[in-house]
């Protein structure tokens, strides 16, 4: 992932081909699975902050405890700046990144 | 206490705890103020002498103490320098909060009658948290969780190990401690999760 972040001065030469692109939503809010939140509790967070239904954060919440991680979000790179210093206000742990 | 937090009439959570239990609460949560205030948040790592001494603004590093790192993931993994930059931005902002959460537990504790010297026998202590209240305490518990289980080493479906361990082993007892928080943070979570 080459994410390219607020604009450094030293880059000014390179374009900055990828906030050109026509996405919609290019970044992804990523939750990690950890040994210590409880599930009741991250379902209670996806429903509490993102809004979702708690069948959807159940859905979210296994996907972590299964699979080890799931995407909770899309959009932008401000947006998802956000959401994920958000996740960390609540104590889990995430991470963003380009969707691929 | 034996069944933890129950749902608030109108949103929000009560609970009742004896004052040892409510000492041991306030004792976590003192020491995680302490954890976030300790070590200072400084930015590091820079190539530039000058710019790193004129740097006020936040750590672009992760922090050394696992605890801290566990509460302050890497937001971009696969890339060092916006890392910084989110690091920069948010870690102030989060330990601030994080520590702010703590220092209202102690408050509501020592408001619902925790003397700041535990002696007598017998004190109960009942706490009532309005929706919000709740909420910092729910973050709360979980950053202590956090705190306990990092430095326990704590691991996924571990829980016959820990439960093996001769109670003369001190990690015992900070299992049962964070079994315990572990327990309230649940009934919490249950009894705020109802009034929505």
């Amino acid at each position: 992932m080459g994410g390219v972040s607020a604009p450094s001065p030293v880059e000014l030469d390179e374009p900055e081909v990828e906030d050109l692109t026509f996405v919609d939503r290019p970044w992804v809010t990523i939750v990690w699975n950890d040994p210590v939140n409880l599930m009741s509790y991250v379902t209670y967070v996806f429903q509490t902050y993102f809004g979702y239904a708690k069948k959807k954060a159940e859905k979210l919440m296994l996907e972590v405890h299964q699979d080890g991680k799931s995407v909770v979000a899309s959009g932008s790179r401000e947006e998802m700046e956000r959401d994920v210093q958000a996740m960390h206000e609540y104590g889990l742990w995430a991470t963003m990144e380009k969707q691929s | 206490m034996h069944e933890g937090f129950q749902r608030r009439r109108h949103g929000g959570a009560v609970a009742t705890f004896s004052g040892f239990e409510a000492d041991l609460l306030r004792s976590l949560a003192s020491q995680l103020v302490e954890l976030l205030r300790n070590e200072v948040a400084a930015p590091s790592a820079g190539d530039d002498p000058l710019e790193e001494l004129l740097d006020f603004t936040g750590p672009t590093t992760e922090p050394e103490d696992p605890v801290l790192a566990r509460l302050f993931p890497t937001a971009y993994p696969h890339d060092e320098e916006a890392a910084g930059e989110f690091r920069r931005f948010t870690e102030g902002t989060l330990r601030d909060q994080k520590a702010q959460g703590a220092v209202a537990v102690i408050e509501t504790l020592e408001e619902a009658g925790l003397p700041e010297q535990l002696e007598k026998d017998g004190l109960v202590v009942d706490v009532e948290l309005d929706h919000e209240g709740a909420m910092l305490w729910m973050k709360s518990f979980t950053d202590i969780r956090l705190a306990l289980g990092t430095r326990l080493g704590v691991e996924q479906d571990d829980e016959e190990y820990w439960m093996a361990l001769s109670q003369e082993d001190p990690r015992a007892h900070v299992y049962d401690i964070y079994q315990w928080v572990g327990f309230l943070q649940e009934t919490l979570v249950d009894a705020v999760a109802q009034s929505r």
